[in-house]
């Protein structure tokens, strides 16, 4: 085997479209290419001239799976643009918003787009026969995240109720008694999820290749909704910078050969998500999370890009737990139905929250009148694009001195594609395409 | 018919509406695949077929590029959905269609690279023959399962041509102009169960308007009741229905 040709057009099992394109000839990687396709949509674009109650509404439809999370890193950075400071029960009920999203989006990532590879099915329909008892798991613990969410935002995809300032809508205590004992009720489901997980970890590949890691950190808790921005270096050596610097740290770049925009800080590269987030802030992650990371061997620092959803699992568990606690403490402290916090001048900010792909930003302007003048959204999956790029020039070299065949070769570069849970309908929003020649 | 075999397609979208499949619930999702058979979806499953019965289509259509891979999906099945706003309408794609400067302001001095080509977003009945719609941003879930229904039953889908304003009474929601807000349900298509101004955010009609709806009395009452300078009561209903407005025409 000295010549491999790989071509994998419109990678399937993954949001949004991305091509891989390897050559190699007499054992000589001669390309080795992630590329993007995807239709650009223009948001930044879209945003421009309209009020500042419509604008999360709006940026909401950049990503069908991470919808909450646009909308609430869109609300925070109008939120920071017009001086507004919310709530504390705000901030409470949004916390627990973004981890019915975490929750809800890494179920269907693990389950419906990596498990087929694990358990060697082409997709995850003929599991309904061969594996109908996960399946069902699945679709349940699926619904249970939506409704989860729904209950807070009004809908998981393109959430209603979340606003500058606030909420225009709460959920009542009967409606968070009823979603505390559908958790409850799934906790079976969950314990299940656990022990697949664990019965298919020793089919991830083992490939290590470390990289900067960023995330959101923050003193009070594992970071998901709020902090400040933190890298972790190969050496374990952090820093931290202040959201506003979003641009210093995500410093955007063209490739010469290629049209994709890439992101880079201290290295060549970096790389967000799940497994960033815990190679970050594992300390802080829930009792029963890190009862299950050590059950699955996983602790920081981990370079295997590959444990990126296992590192969803314990994600999923966290917010599970985190916010049955969350439930218990508005249980007690009842809810008011708060007015929106009024704007206090208009000007520019950026936000920055944690979707389940990894730290997102936004920046809005705004005019005298609250109509948007200027926006700017850096998405994780346009971060993760050279990180991916740089674990392909490694791996690939790995694989071929591994004498693994075409098709071997071919499905580890899927799975690893996969494993970052790209979204690039998200990331196609700016300049992150490549043209198919 | 027998057992349809669908497929599943996305074009310039978010994805969302797919997504929306995977929120029915373990019983009556595993339900629906006794009554079709799903043999095509890229982004659940790496299997594909020659020929479907129905084929389920999300997104828009925004360059020339796209054309042809419309026509094959097209070529290919007996029936085509357009699922969702984007596709059916093009939805908030359509937003920037009146802009003039979208690439420049995105792309900035790479706005003329050929790959970046992105014309008007335009429904995908403007490249191919589409047989029905699911309306929505994102579409109801249900009312995607009762259009299926009606086609796996031989019957003809009821598509609504009323205004949101009737399910907001028949759900005794507060009129949002009663509460000092805005809305544009009065012209905007019903059939999701107006959800939004129950959630205490106005209608933005993202299953677009109702036949012929009167686009100026909306204007009107959008600055009189709702208070909206005229700069954003003229341009309000860009927000979904961009390409439905008069001015696109």
């Amino acid at each position: 085997m000295t010549n491999i040709h790989i071509d994998v057009h419109h990678l399937t099992r993954v949001e949004g479209h991305g091509n891989i394109h390897v050559d190699i000839k007499n054992k000589k990687v001669e390309k080795c290419e992630w590329r993007v396709p995807e239709a650009p949509r223009f948001f930044e674009s879209m945003v421009r001239g309209r009020h500042y109650s419509e604008v999360a509404r709006v940026v909401s439809r950049i990503c069908g799976i991470c919808s909450i999370g646009h909308t609430l890193a869109s609300v925070k950075a109008t939120e920071t643009a017009l001086g507004i400071e919310i709530t504390p029960q705000t901030k409470k009920l949004r916390r627990l918003l973004k981890h019915a999203e975490n929750f809800d989006s890494h179920v269907l990532h693990v389950y419906f787009l990596v498990a087929p590879d694990l358990l060697g099915a082409p997709s995850v329909f003929p599991l309904v026969a061969t594996h109908g008892e996960v399946v069902a798991r699945a679709l349940r613990l699926k619904r249970l995240g939506h409704e989860w969410g729904s209950m807070l935002g009004g809908r998981t995809t393109h959430p209603t109720t979340v606003l500058p300032g606030g909420f225009s809508k709460f959920p009542t205590i009967d409606e968070l008694k009823a979603l505390k004992e559908k958790m409850l009720a799934a906790v079976p489901d969950l314990l299940e999820t656990v022990k697949t997980v664990q019965a298919l970890a020793p089919k991830v590949p083992i490939f290590s290749n470390p990289t900067e890691y960023m995330a959101l950190h923050s003193n009070d808790e594992y970071a998901l909704y709020d902090g400040d921005i933190q890298t972790v270096m190969p050496d374990g050596k952090k820093e931290t910078w202040k959201v506003s610097d979003y641009k210093k740290v995500t410093n955007e770049y063209v490739v010469p050969a290629s049209t994709a925009k890439y992101s880079k800080n201290k290295m060549a590269s970096y790389a967000v998500g799940a497994l960033a987030r815990l190679n970050n802030n594992f300390a802080q992650l829930h009792p029963e999370a890190k009862k299950i990371a050590e059950l699955y061997g996983l602790k920081p620092l981990n370079s295997n890009p590959y444990m990126n959803s296992v590192a969803q699992i314990i994600e999923a568990a966290h917010s599970f737990h985190e916010s049955l606690a969350i439930i218990d403490d508005l249980l007690k402290t009842g809810i008011n139905d708060e007015e929106l916090v009024k704007p206090a001048r208009f000007g520019t900010g950026a936000g920055a929250t944690e979707v389940p792909r990894g730290i997102l930003f936004h920046e809005y302007s705004y005019d005298k009148d609250g109509i948007c003048t200027d926006g700017n959204c850096i998405i994780p999956t346009n971060q993760n694009h050279a990180n991916i790029q740089r674990d392909f020039d490694k791996l690939v070299p790995e694989l071929l001195s591994a004498n693994k065949t075409e098709k071997e070769m071919t499905l580890a570069l899927e799975m690893l594609v996969r494993s970052y849970d790209p979204c690039i309908s998200c990331s196609t929003h700016y300049l992150d395409i490549t043209f198919i020649k | 018919m027998s057992k349809p075999k669908v497929g599943f397609f996305d074009f310039a979208s978010c994805e969302g509406c797919q997504i929306e499949l995977t929120n029915f619930g373990d019983a009556p999702f595993l339900e629906l695949l006794n009554h079709i058979e799903i043999v095509e979806f890229r982004e659940a499953m790496s299997e594909t077929v020659d020929q479907l019965d129905i084929a389920c289509i999300e997104g828009s259509f925004t360059r020339e590029a796209d054309r042809s891979r419309l026509e094959k999906i097209r070529a290919r099945s007996k029936i085509v959905i357009a699922y969702g706003a984007c596709a059916a309408t093009a939805g908030i794609n359509a937003l920037k269609n009146h802009q003039s400067d979208y690439k420049k302001n995105v792309y900035g001095k790479d706005a003329d690279m050929p790959h970046l080509d992105s014309t008007k977003a335009l429904p995908i009945s403007a490249a191919i023959k589409v047989d029905y719609q699911v309306l929505g941003c994102p579409m109801d879930k249900y009312e995607f399962l009762d259009i299926i229904s009606h086609l796996v039953h031989g019957k003809e889908p009821v598509i609504h041509d009323y205004p949101v304003c009737m399910e907001c009474k028949r759900r005794e929601t507060i009129c949002r102009y009663e509460q000092g807000d805005h809305c544009i349900g009065q012209v905007a298509r019903a059939g999701c169960g107006a959800p939004c101004p129950a959630d205490g955010i106005p209608c933005e009609a993202c299953r677009g308007f109702v036949s012929d709806p009167n686009e100026e009395a909306l204007v009107k009452v959008l600055m009189e009741k709702g208070k909206l300078p005229k700069n954003r009561a003229e341009t309000k209903s860009r927000m979904f229905t961009a390409n439905m407005r008069r001015d696109a025409r």
